[in-house]
């Protein structure tokens, strides 16, 4: 133990790019698993929603084993399947676009807190690049739409371009909203506000109530997941903007979507429902097993937002597009406001029994 | 306080990367076998009848406009929030009579009927 932390030291001062590395890859390989599996749990789990089984034959060593094998055997599938270029396409936009997808909400993680002090990067700033990346993502979208020149594709592009933005706002706003009763863009110390003697009732899900819902609906809205995914929607356009790729080039922008699902529900959690903090108060379970604050709290409140995306989309017929754009602007929005304005002034007024 | 922000540019070159190889690994292990009728653009079977790139609906513009509106606004708000406690009642009066200058502009567009879409 003592040689491989002084190894980790001496790596840290003399190369400080493979200390980095190390810890990217940390966090990127168990992600890449999780979204791996997270496909596996959305079949089964709304196979089991509908009666059905779900995937149970690929399993390993000729075991079916649940049909665990299956997103392993998905994802050789498609490495050995022909990526179409379109005649028209723009080669080098087509090809960009799932990168662009991907890239951001992988490069996200770089500064979310796993635990207190446990985060790759720790700048102030934190909040303010998360929400720069997130709208990375729309340019994935619109470029492959462009790129394919299809019409399918042009049409699932502008649609959900509108839609994203549109719910971007309301996102925005939600932030803002914890922003005033956190009083930090750091997202560890967003957390670390959520603390008190409350346990649960500490955190910001109960002042923040109307942004909290706001804010995970707006999540799966800006992923174009059921019931919004219009912008998919494949008994009218085919699969939108994503209808000429295939391969590799169609996992990629499949990886990002999950990745981007997982990263709403990792920052829902750690923004409204106190991150690692334990819900029970710290003098209840102080130092006993597992009840004390720790990762498995964030990973479970992460599960759960996993969840709820997938028994949406079991559950919800989906949205027309102007009902979408209503919600957005006409319901979001002013609720958002309005919500700012109350909990500024929950904060001036000092109510709020964590401040 | 800078250098923290190195793991996030390392970060940011590792992600594009990973899709690269990925997209990469596609090309290198999947066979390539084009011809005309692959490589055309789907539309339900028929030859494309023209270039997918020709007009839209300007509401889309006009959503893009209001997004922009909004979403300065939201960076208006960001440092507001951060120091609420400390600029006090004065500071939260001013931001209200600036939010309330954009809802009144809210309301005008709402009227108008350009949230509309039917």
């Amino acid at each position: 133990m003592e040689t491989i932390l002084n190894f980790w030291n001496w790596l840290g001062e003399n190369f400080i790019l493979a200390q980095i590395l190390i810890k990217i890859m940390a966090i990127t390989l168990p992600l890449m698993g999780l979204v791996a599996y997270f496909t596996y749990a959305e079949r089964k789990i709304i196979g089991h929603m509908q009666v059905r089984m779900g995937p149970n034959r690929v399993g390993f060593f000729g075991y079916p084993l649940w049909g665990l094998g299956q997103p392993i055997a998905d994802a050789v599938k498609l490495m050995f399947k022909e990526i179409v270029i379109p005649t028209g396409a723009n080669k080098f936009l087509f090809l960009l676009a799932p990168m662009l997808t991907l890239g951001p909400a992988l490069a996200a993680w770089a500064v979310f807190p796993f635990d207190e002090g446990l985060v790759l990067a720790d700048i102030n700033a934190g909040l303010l690049y998360i929400i720069a990346l997130t709208s990375v993502g729309v340019y994935g979208v619109i470029i492959a739409g462009w790129a394919s020149n299809s019409k399918y594709a042009f049409l699932g592009a502008m649609r959900s371009a509108a839609q994203i933005v549109s719910y971007e706002i309301a996102m925005g706003f939600a932030l803002v909203g914890v922003l005033v009763a956190s009083g930090s863009l750091n997202l560890g110390d967003i957390v670390m506000a959520q603390q008190g003697e409350g346990g649960l009732f500490s955190w910001f899900w109960l002042p923040l109530l109307p942004l909290f819902v706001i804010y995970f609906i707006s999540g799966v809205a800006e992923t174009n997941r059921a019931p919004f995914d219009v912008a998919e929607g494949e008994s009218e356009i085919v699969a939108g903007f994503h209808v000429e790729y295939s391969g590799m080039a169609f996992a990629v922008f499949f990886l990002g979507e999950y990745a981007n699902m997982i990263l709403i529900s990792a920052l829902t959690a750690l923004m409204f429902l106190g991150g690692w903090l334990s819900p029970f108060p710290a003098s209840w379970v102080d130092g006993v097993w597992l009840l004390g604050d720790g990762f498995h709290w964030l990973v479970l409140k992460t599960l759960i937002f996993g969840f709820l995306y997938l028994w949406f989309r079991a559950t919800f017929p989906r949205y027309r597009y102007d009902q979408i754009m209503r919600l957005g602007w006409k319901v979001f929005i002013p609720i958002t406001i309005v919500w700012i304005l109350v909990v500024a002034l929950m904060v001036l007024g000092d109510v709020l029994w964590w401040a | 306080m800078l250098e923290n922000y190195l793991p996030v540019l390392v970060f940011i070159g590792v992600s594009m990367v990973i899709g690269a190889v990925m997209v990469a690994l596609g090309f290198v292990l999947g066979t390539q076998k084009p011809d005309d009728e692959k490589l055309s653009a789907y539309e339900c079977g028929f030859e494309a009848f023209e270039d997918a790139r020709g007009k839209f609906d300007v509401r889309f513009y006009l959503v893009a406009i209001l997004f922009i509106i909004f979403d300065l606004e939201i960076a208006f708000l960001f440092p507001w929030a951060v120091v609420l406690e400390e600029i006090g009642m004065v500071g939260f009066l001013a931001m209200t009579v600036f939010l309330g200058i954009l809802v009144i502009g809210f309301i005008y567009e709402w009227k108008k009927g350009a949230l509309e879409w039917e």
